[in-house]
């Protein structure tokens, strides 16, 4: 009897244990869970607007947004021009990369022999551990003396006469410009893409690719109507992440972009972008207005982010709903 | 009784050592650490010294959160009362203008107010334009554009370079002013002394503005410039510190001196001092920090000069003892 009652007692006890332990987890992860997700950011968008207030107050949203001159002298501050050299940099250096870090992962998953895979796949995601500092470096010292006298010369002289397209590459060719920028953040974008959408590419299920091969369709055929829309989202949420990688990437555009607050008038000029501001002219910001023009320039990289990224989920979404299997 | 305080004090003296913090201006950053260490060696006190920029140092200051700030620029006797500071200078430095003419290599350009200015603003293009030309008139300068590179990070080597431009150029001053950063009208923007110099060295035809100590350490050609009395001047310790031995110091208006255009004969024009920041109403940390300028100003020049700063000519180091003395600070 007295051994039925204990062994009832210690049942409880671990039940109870066992209870308390889960809910403990249970709150704490929710908690970080709660924390990191949603009071995290809006804690970070407050205090940027907090910061920001002065500014807020001198220049307004709609003309802060649309006014292109940044004179820290007569503390006279617009963030067009940052604004314009974020969003199309970003743009820019996706479009490079996006088809090649697709390329990349067919090759991986459909294409290579077995023993190449892992090494093509372990030197990519090398790629993604180099810190931007030194992308940055080589950048500078290696890319853009190449890029000054041979890449853009030669694309002034090919596509500089043709209409439209001419316009994109006019200018003195200095290396320090869009295009070097944009290529030197895609090639860092590219691990991160690649190796998202090689995960998502692994996922296919065999029997589909299967039974599509077993219809009599080419490995073309099959990577183009099977693999490719039955992984839609896995690629467009790659593109998500780099793309937020590019949208806040710093140090490697300081030493590329030229640091030049204009709106470029081509490929070949000179620009700046909001981290590279903050990065450069927040130490030495020595003026309320002008620190406070920085913290604004700051919440709108933020507001820039959120609704790049919005509208990427938005299309990943939509894609979802299509391709439903 | 007194033998006994005197002697707890001289103890207590011995094994409190003091703890002095400080933050601010880069620019000094190697001299203020150099000094740290050899004062840490020789009087067991320690400094901690951030750079973390100008305009953060005076903020800190301002907030109370350091015994002292550092800024590259001078506050204004106005600003320095309002918010009860105390301002003096430590070092001397200046900026040279550095070029990259592959055809005349190391030859020492001329340049004067006019041409500096020009070639900034964006109107002198090309290298061999009559108005350089008829500055350098032993020298072939070439048919080459004019690559202007200038700082993208906000620095005190753009505030004394655009304080030079506002004050010998009216033009300069009406449209762009001076700053730690400014609206510039043409060039590129390097970050930092080495991004400035990689520019100018990799750019045939390119011309920009660097520290004296950077330029001197990486052994760069250098113009020499016309100062305000007529005569070209190359920079070196002994015209930079001329600059600062005419100047016009005033402990009234806490040092508010900017060593830009300076008269004397042979005065380097484009020179400026760094300065201390502490504050007046905490007298306490205010003398923990003047104990450490103190040791600097009597037994730190020769770490300056290794490291080529210029330090103070004697005359102002005394003013600022009485400056020190006047609104009782003085270690």
């Amino acid at each position: 009897m007295e051994e039925v009652a204990y062994a009832e007692k210690t049942l409880k006890e671990i039940r109870t244990r066992g209870l308390f332990l889960e809910r403990f987890l249970k709150f704490s992860f929710g908690f970080w869970a709660l924390f990191a997700g949603l009071l995290f950011p809006i804690l970070a968008g407050l205090i940027l607007l907090y910061e920001a207030r002065l500014a807020i107050e001198k220049f307004g949203f709609i003309h802060f947004l649309t006014y292109t001159n940044w004179d820290p002298v007569a503390e006279d501050f617009g963030a067009l021009t940052m604004i314009f050299g974020t969003v199309v940099s970003t743009i820019l250096s996706m479009l490079i990369a996006a088809p090649v870090a697709i390329g990349i992962a067919i090759f991986i998953t459909e294409l290579a022999p077995n023993w190449f895979k892992s090494i093509v796949s372990t030197a990519v995601e090398l790629l993604a551990a180099i810190p931007s500092i030194i992308y940055g470096l080589w950048g500078f010292f290696i890319l853009t003396p190449i890029m000054a006298t041979k890449v853009e010369p030669w694309l002034q002289e090919k596509l500089g006469d043709v209409p439209l397209i001419g316009k994109l590459f006019q200018g003195a060719p200095t290396g320090v410009d869009v295009l070097t920028t944009s290529l030197v953040l895609s090639i860092m974008i590219i691990p991160f893409m690649a190796s998202v959408v090689r995960d998502a590419f692994n996922m296919v299920p065999p029997i589909m690719k299967e039974s599509a091969y077993g219809l009599g369709a080419t490995k073309w055929e099959v990577i183009r109507q099977v693999v490719i829309p039955y992984t839609a989202s896995g690629i467009a949420g790659g593109l998500i992440l780099s793309a937020g990688r590019a949208l806040g990437e710093t140090m490697a555009v300081t030493f590329l972009a030229g640091n030049n607050p204009q709106i470029p008038k081509s490929l070949l000029d000179s620009f700046t972008t909001i981290t590279v501001a903050l990065a450069n002219q927040f130490t030495e910001a020595d003026t309320d207005i002008y620190l406070s023009a920085l913290y604004y320039v700051g919440l709108l990289l933020y507001l820039v982010s959120f609704t790049m990224l919005g509208i990427a989920k938005f299309m990943v979404l939509r894609l979802e709903k299509r391709w439903k299997v | 009784m007194k033998k006994v305080l005197l002697a707890t004090a001289v103890f207590s003296g011995a094994v409190l050592a003091l703890e002095i913090t400080g933050a601010g201006a880069t620019f000094p950053y190697p001299i203020y650490s150099k000094w740290a260490y050899e004062f840490n060696r020789e009087t067991g006190n320690k400094v901690n010294y951030q750079s973390i920029g100008s305009g953060g140092g005076i903020r800190q200051i301002i907030n109370r959160t350091v015994d002292f700030g550092a800024s590259d620029g001078p506050l204004t006797p106005e600003e320095v009362e309002k918010n009860k500071l105390l301002q003096f200078p430590t070092v001397i430095g200046a900026d040279v203008i550095t070029y990259n003419v592959p055809e005349i290599g190391k030859t020492v350009l001329n340049m004067d107010q006019k041409a500096v200015c020009d070639i900034y603003m964006g109107k002198i293009k090309k290298w061999n334009d009559p108005y350089l030309q008829q500055l350098n008139p032993n020298v072939k300068l070439p048919d080459r554009p004019i690559v202007v590179v200038h700082r993208s990070d906000g620095s005190g080597t753009t505030w004394i370079f655009t304080n030079w431009l506002s004050k010998v150029c009216p033009e300069w001053k009406e449209k762009v002013g001076y700053g730690t950063s400014v609206k510039w009208p043409v060039g590129v923007g390097g970050k930092g002394n080495e991004g400035v110099t990689n520019y100018v060295k990799r750019s045939q035809g390119g011309i920009g503005y660097v520290e004296y100590i950077y330029a001197k350490q990486n052994n760069m050609p250098v113009a020499r410039i016309k100062n305000r009395e007529g005569n070209f001047v190359e920079p070196n310790m002994k015209t930079i510190q001329e600059a600062a031995k005419h100047a016009k110091w005033d402990k009234s208006k806490h040092f508010y001196e900017v060593l830009t255009d300076q008269p004397g004969k042979d005065a380097y024009p484009i020179t400026g001092a760094t300065f201390i920041l502490l504050a007046k109403d905490q007298p306490e940390r205010a003398k923990k920090a003047t104990t450490f300028f103190k040791w600097a100003y009597e037994k730190g020049d020769k770490y300056a000069e290794e490291l080529n700063y210029i330090p103070m000519p004697e005359n102002v180091k005394k003013l600022i003892f009485e400056y020190w003395k006047e609104h009782g600070v003085a270690p």
